[in-house]
């Protein structure tokens, strides 16, 4: 294992809640790392989901920081893009989208003040189509986004040594220890959820209404 | 014009009116409003939940034994809470009985999540209310350095270690980058600590940052993985060998005494950092005596870590059940989640629709049926409200009652409900924190004798965390490692159709889980969740909830700094993510305070 100690510690974080559709992509995209790819023990995947101060800690271990989320950047939806470094901030949290407890900002934010950010940071964000679908998963394109989300952090890594092995058959779903639970694996969370006339989808209308205006 | 509540509280709406939406430092979105009177006093106060929440109808039609991964999702904060009282409803249902080491797991892992919260809830969401972090800047540390020692012998306290943090929250203000300190109401009069506790109490607040992840390695050997450890239907999902070698599968010898140590270090912190600060802290706001609202009235648990496997009975719950109605502590009343007079929940003034909306529900019949309509007060339009009519609906929260009456549920709830009984555990360190700081009893129902509660109660879960990890390990060299039943695994062993209830109480307050299982399937599923209960709207008797009580009659020393508002609000340590549920991006960082 310590031939590995010349590799920056490298994280690939997935944020959001999967609950939400397209809220989901952060998470999405760490599951299909980790069913496609394997790394050595400088490389950590991590599902982060909605968590806030717990996750400082996993921020603080790493030099090199990949977050993928799903990003009001205000462009088409679907549309990936990348921010780098002092930029990452800005666009965690400037709308908060999440149920962060603490949003995404603010745990950079605390780990700054602690004195361990990151030396490199790369956001992975794809703009949502949809966050009001409950329950719902990915919309078709946001979901399109995963493999060039992930073909752009190993462009972003690459400089840095950080070896990505690819498995020759995906692992099963539900058989890593690091992911969600089974019944949240993207197709078993698809293929049973409730029906628009068993389970009410939509909400709030002033945010719809809001949506609409802007 | 001021009207007299059922629940004896009463309302003046003719002041100016404050609107703080968001209200920040919580999980969740929520929205308050408040009348002020000529001298800033609040007269009324509004609550209202701004998310829906579809929880109970994504679970429909999926298998039971999943629920509490879904459950696990809703919410950043009490992931583990919602696990645990999901797997509970199911094998009450399903009639499963867990092995006596499942029980001592799950409780470490709920205990856990306590003392987390807990210290979390109090350094890095709640101390900011009473902490000014812009005057520890200007502090003495030699002060800092004095005051430190003569309330704990915690060894990190000479005048050069805070002089460092001091530098280093400098540099770090300096640069611009406030983060967690942006948006405080700094410098406003309400702040009553001298610049060295202010000091004191910033550098625990990064102290505790640090050891927070600490604490967590527990849910991650014993769940599997952290963030949403692994939970099982029957028992826990973790194999012991104590012969075991290597970082892959079963909890072996070293990852039992890694948790043994992590439990001495938590008992350390707790004990010598955040209950002397909470203590230290308190004692320069003695004269800040409000917030108390239901908590000397109506309080309500419904009791938690199970000294024993598969007993439900009040007796065997070490965090007490019960219930305590019209300020009258000498009489505890049973609580029976399974009868359809005792909690019902109604929303004649939430944005939910029942066919008759005079009558409450029981969690078992219970309807989610969103009806998003506004009163004909209502100032503003339907997607950019500037004040809520609080006489129609305005929350997407239900409004729960336990046999008619609003009850504040979460820390203070228990430990009055174990005051009451008389157990030495609660009562003799109730006692000793009234008696140290010269208050009387009644002193005990306000914001403060909330945080005070829910200090006490972090060292409390600390401690018995000890005593189920010296349980389970007694269990072990014994011989026995059982850590799940499955022998109702399999749906073909279960009823055709069956109903049950989970119980837990979660670091907020009083949380259950209510599923009604047919062919194997989930058919309905309710969760009443804590700040159901505080934050929840009026109801057809216009009983008013915990959060408008506790506001009412408090002072505000500059309407458009709702510090005070704030202060009581996070005392309840309120978490909307799971009570109601977002829709979409709205909630900008800075909160809007506007006054009328």
């Amino acid at each position: 294992m310590s031939a590995a100690s010349d590799s920056p510690r490298t994280l690939l974080l997935g944020i959001g809640n999967l609950l939400w559709a397209d809220e989901g992509f952060g998470v999405r995209v760490v599951e299909h790392i980790a069913r496609h790819y394997r790394f050595g023990p400088e490389v950590r995947l991590l599902d982060g989901g909605t968590q806030g101060i717990y996750l400082v800690d996993q921020v603080r271990w790493a030099e090199l920081l990949v977050i993928f989320d799903a990003v009001d950047y205000g462009l088409a939806p679907g549309t990936l893009e990348l921010v780098e470094g002092e930029a990452v901030p800005r666009f965690l949290g400037a709308r908060k989208m999440s149920l962060h407890q603490t949003g995404f900002q603010e745990v950079l934010a605390l780990a700054a003040l602690l004195g361990d950010l990151p030396e490199r940071m790369l956001l992975v964000g794809v703009q949502p189509a949809e966050l009001e679908d409950f329950g719902g998963s990915l919309t078709p394109g946001v979901r399109a986004m995963i493999e060039p989300a992930v073909a752009a952090a190993r462009d972003w890594l690459a400089p840095h040594g950080v070896a990505w092995t690819a498995l020759a058959q995906p692992s099963e779903p539900g058989a890593l220890a690091d992911l969600p639970h089974g019944a949240l694996e993207l197709e078993r969370y698809e293929r049973e959820r409730p029906s628009a006339e068993q389970a009410c989808r939509s909400g709030d209308a002033r945010v719809l209404e809001r949506l609409r205006e802007d | 014009m001021t009207v007299k509540t059922a629940n004896g509280f009463s309302l003046d709406d003719s002041g100016r009116r404050v609107v703080v939406d968001p209200v920040t430092r919580i999980e969740g979105h929520m929205r308050c409003e408040v009348n002020l009177d000529d001298d800033n006093v609040i007269r009324n106060a509004v609550s209202t939940g701004t998310m829906w929440r579809g929880l109970e109808v994504i679970l429909r039609g999926r298998d039971p034994r999943d629920a509490w991964a879904f459950t696990e999702r809703i919410c950043g904060v009490c992931t583990g809470t919602h696990a645990l009282t999901s797997v509970r409803a199911v094998e009450d249902a399903l009639g499963i009985a867990i092995p006596e080491n499942a029980n001592s797991i799950r409780n470490i892992m709920q205990l856990t999540l306590q003392v987390h919260d807990h210290l979390v809830h109090f350094y890095h969401l709640h101390a900011l209310d009473w902490v000014d972090v812009v005057s520890a800047l200007d502090a003495d540390p030699r002060e800092t350095s004095r005051l430190a020692q003569s309330i704990s012998a915690w060894p990190l306290s000479s005048p050069g270690y805070f002089r460092d943090v001091q530098n280093r929250v400098k540099r770090f203000v300096e640069s611009g980058q406030l983060g967690p300190f942006m948006n405080g109401y700094w410098g406003n009069p309400a702040y009553k600590l001298p610049p060295e506790a202010n000091l004191l109490a910033l550098t625990h607040y990064l102290e505790a940052l640090d050891f927070q992840k600490e604490i967590v390695k527990i849910h991650t050997v014993y769940g599997g993985k952290n963030p949403h450890p692994n939970w099982l239907v029957g028992g826990v999902p973790c194999a012991i060998n104590v012969d075991g070698t290597g970082a892959v599968g079963a909890v072996n010898m070293e990852r039992l005494n890694l948790i043994s140590s992590i439990i001495d270090r938590t008992i350390e912190f707790i004990d010598q950092v955040y209950v002397p600060d909470l203590i230290a802290i308190a004692g320069f706001y003695k004269d800040w005596t409000y917030g108390g609202g239901l908590s000397s009235q109506a309080v309500l648990s419904y009791g938690d870590i199970p000294e024993h496997a598969n007993d439900d009975s009040a007796e065997n719950q070490l965090l007490p059940r019960g219930a305590i109605i019209n300020g009258r502590l000498d009489e505890i009343h049973d609580v029976d989640l399974r009868d359809p007079d005792e909690i019902q929940e109604f929303v004649d003034h939430a944005w939910f629709s029942y066919p008759d909306e005079s009558r409450g529900l029981h969690p078992w019949d219970g309807i989610t049926e969103p009806d998003f309509t506004l009163g004909p007060n209502t100032k503003g339009t339907r997607t950019r409200i500037e004040q809520i009519d609080e006489r129609a609906k305005y929350s997407w929260i239900k409004a729960p009652r336990w046999r008619g009456h609003a009850m504040e549920v979460g820390p203070l709830a228990r430990w009055t409900i174990g005051y009451a009984q008389g157990i030495a555990e609660f009562k003799e360190p109730i006692d000793k924190v009234l008696t140290d700081l010269g208050l009387p009893f009644e002193a005990l129902f306000s914001t403060l004798g909330r945080t005070a509660a829910r200090g006490l109660e972090a060292s409390w879960a600390a401690h018995k965390l000890r005593h189920f990890q010296d349980k389970l390990m007694a269990a072990i060299a014994a011989g026995d490692t059982t850590t799940a039943n499955v022998e109702r695994w399999e749906p073909s062993t279960w009823p055709k159709r069956a109903k049950g209830v989970g119980t837990s109480e979660a670091p907020r307050g009083a949380l259950g889980h209510w599923v009604v299982i047919g062919s194997g399937k989930i058919e309905n599923y309710q969760a009443v969740v804590p700040t159901t209960w505080n934050g929840s709207p009026r109801d057809p008797a216009g009983n008013i909830g915990a959060f408008e009580a506790a506001l009412l009659n408090t002072p505000v020393a500059r309407a458009d700094e709702p510090l005070e508002i704030l202060r009581t609000l996070h005392s309840f340590d309120p978490c909307l993510a799971c009570s109601t549920h977002v829709m979409g991006p709205g909630g900008e960082e800075l909160t809007r305070v506007k006054v009328r």
